[in-house]
């Protein structure tokens, strides 16, 4: 029954992981770069339902649309004018700007609403429920966390294979020059996915900060890398790829931390992807190369 | 029989490199006009700046009274210019009826009219038919290039821009793709057609212009280049 609880919360935290690891792949997939600032979005967001339902009385609902709003808007101003006018430049110069752009972040974090953590309160309503006679209690943040997860991951599967726009963004992560010979905008469709993967870390912020509730200005970085992590896990660019990758690490860093030790859980979580890179350099589900000529 | 295209004085850097200079040549309605010419004479850089996906420098390209020269790829398709590129450039994850719906990706006129149109294209290319819901990577150079051809044709095209179609096949695919080429045209779809394989490209062009290193060489009816002694000694081998 202890396993079975743990086995629950580790899928709940990968869930969060998965829908930040889902705006790293499709990033990846679209832009071919590595947005190290996608996990400050998840603070920011955090950071923006806080204030709207602790300081100014908004019911939770309202706060994480605006969140998710704002985060949009925030996506696509990062993209507009720290990426965009780099896209022909080399990837190193690139990564270095996202690094840039995450301190940058942090730090405008820090100057507006100061180190000192807030707490956050939950923003799910739900009562915990309790099973087998009260020996296994699951928390509300628990289940809205991997339904909501669950809704996302289904909703984006099928906006990406019955849309145009998502038609659009497939035919983009192959090969932007053939995309746009077929009509395709490829600066609005990277400024979507943009838009796209920052309003979903506006819903993991709040999932995560209703589960774990301290808010910082570092809050987004290990959830972040640990995310990042997970998309590689998957295979980075596969949707599909994100979603096993997150629940898989979030699975294996809740076990390690209650059957191994605490300490070396993180430790543990980046040792299984090293073993994993090693034996499948492309992810568990990432695309193989293979072309005839 | 209207002018179509017309390019004048382009000049096309890549990076550093003068590739295309003071480069002037037109296409008339309903005409196969061939660019010939050896590795690096400009012939894709030509190509690139027409279909959008480099910009001149300077110079003017006008496309049925719009002028292209500047504007993005995105948009120039949509005037009914489309580009078969060198390497065919297929997407090679999706199957061959998805890359062919995403050769309809500008159209506004229905599902029921581009469902007609994929019909048309696989009565004309049978074999991608067969093929359909393969992934296009696994399909061979040959029928890749009859893909990105179905591919180009589903934007209802008036003027097809291919880039060395022949590239890589074996004489006897050469062949069909270039029945393929001159049945389109037929159709009434006028053609740019680059190619390295000067002897059939002049076989089914009306009139040709030879690039050497950035610049118009010659240029003239393709029955008179092919018996151009020059000409036959460049680049036919005889």
């Amino acid at each position: 029954m202890e396993f079975l609880s743990y086995l629950i919360n580790g899928i709940s935290l990968g869930s969060v992981y998965a829908i930040i690891a889902l705006g790293y792949t499709m990033v990846y997939g679209i832009a071919k770069m590595l947005n190290f600032a996608h996990g400050d979005v998840i603070m920011v967001g955090s950071y923006i339902v806080f204030i709207a339902v602790n300081q100014m009385g908004m019911p939770p609902l309202l706060a994480i649309i605006i969140s998710m709003a704002l985060c949009t808007l925030l996506g696509i101003v990062i993209e507009r004018f720290a990426y965009k006018p780099l896209r022909s430049a080399s990837s190193l110069a690139v990564l270095i700007t996202a690094i840039g752009v995450s301190y940058l972040l942090q730090n405008l974090a820090l100057l507006i609403w100061g180190a000192d953590p807030k707490s956050f309160t939950s923003v799910v309503g739900l009562a915990p429920v309790q099973l087998a006679g009260g020996r296994l209690v699951i928390s509300g943040e628990t289940i809205v966390t991997i339904v909501v997860s669950a809704i996302i991951m289904a909703g984006l599967i099928f906006f990406v294979n019955n849309t145009k726009m998502g038609r659009a963004m497939l035919a983009v992560s192959e090969d932007k020059g053939a995309a746009q010979l077929m009509g395709i905008n490829v600066n609005s469709t990277i400024a979507m996915t943009f838009a796209i993967g920052s309003a979903l870390a506006a819903v993991a912020g709040v999932l995560l900060c209703s589960a774990y509730p301290t808010l910082q200005p570092t809050t987004g970085a290990m959830p972040g890398i640990k995310a990042f992590t997970a998309a590689v896990f998957g295979g980075i660019g596969s949707i599909p790829g994100a979603f096993v990758g997150g629940i898989l690490l979030g699975v294996i860093e809740i076990m390690s931390k209650a059957y191994i030790s605490t300490q070396l859980a993180d430790a543990i979580v980046f040792a299984v992807l090293i073993i994993v890179l090693l034996v499948r350099p492309t992810g568990l589900l990432g695309k193989k190369i293979s072309e005839k000529v | 029989m209207g002018e179509m295209l017309r390019v004048s004085d382009l000049n096309v850097f890549y990076g550093s490199i003068h590739a295309i200079k003071d480069i002037s040549f037109h296409v008339n309605e309903g005409e196969i006009v061939t660019l010939i010419g050896a590795n690096g004479a400009g012939k894709t850089t030509t190509m690139h700046a027409i279909s959008g996906l480099l910009k001149p420098k300077s110079g003017t390209i006008d496309f049925l009274g719009n002028r292209i020269s500047q504007m993005e790829a995105h948009k120039i398709i949509r005037l009914g210019l489309a580009q078969v590129p060198e390497g065919r450039r297929v997407f090679s994850h999706l199957t061959v009826q998805e890359n062919l719906s995403m050769g309809a990706f500008t159209r506004k006129d229905g599902a029921s009219a581009i469902a007609q149109d994929l019909e048309m294209v696989f009565d004309r290319l049978p074999r991608l038919k067969e093929r359909r819901k393969q992934q296009a990577g696994t399909l061979s150079g040959g029928e890749q290039q009859m893909l990105a051809i179905g591919r180009a044709l589903m934007c209802k095209p008036k003027m097809l821009l291919l880039d060395e179609p022949s590239m890589g096949l074996s004489p006897l695919l050469v062949k069909e793709i270039f029945k393929i080429i001159e049945d389109v045209n037929k159709d009434g779809v006028t053609v740019l057609l680059v190619e390295q394989n000067a002897k059939m490209a002049l076989e089914i062009a009306d009139r040709a212009y030879v690039l050497e290193t950035g610049t118009v060489k010659m240029e003239g009816p393709a029955d008179e280049l092919a018996n151009n002694i020059e000409v036959r000694k460049a680049y036919l081998g005889c």
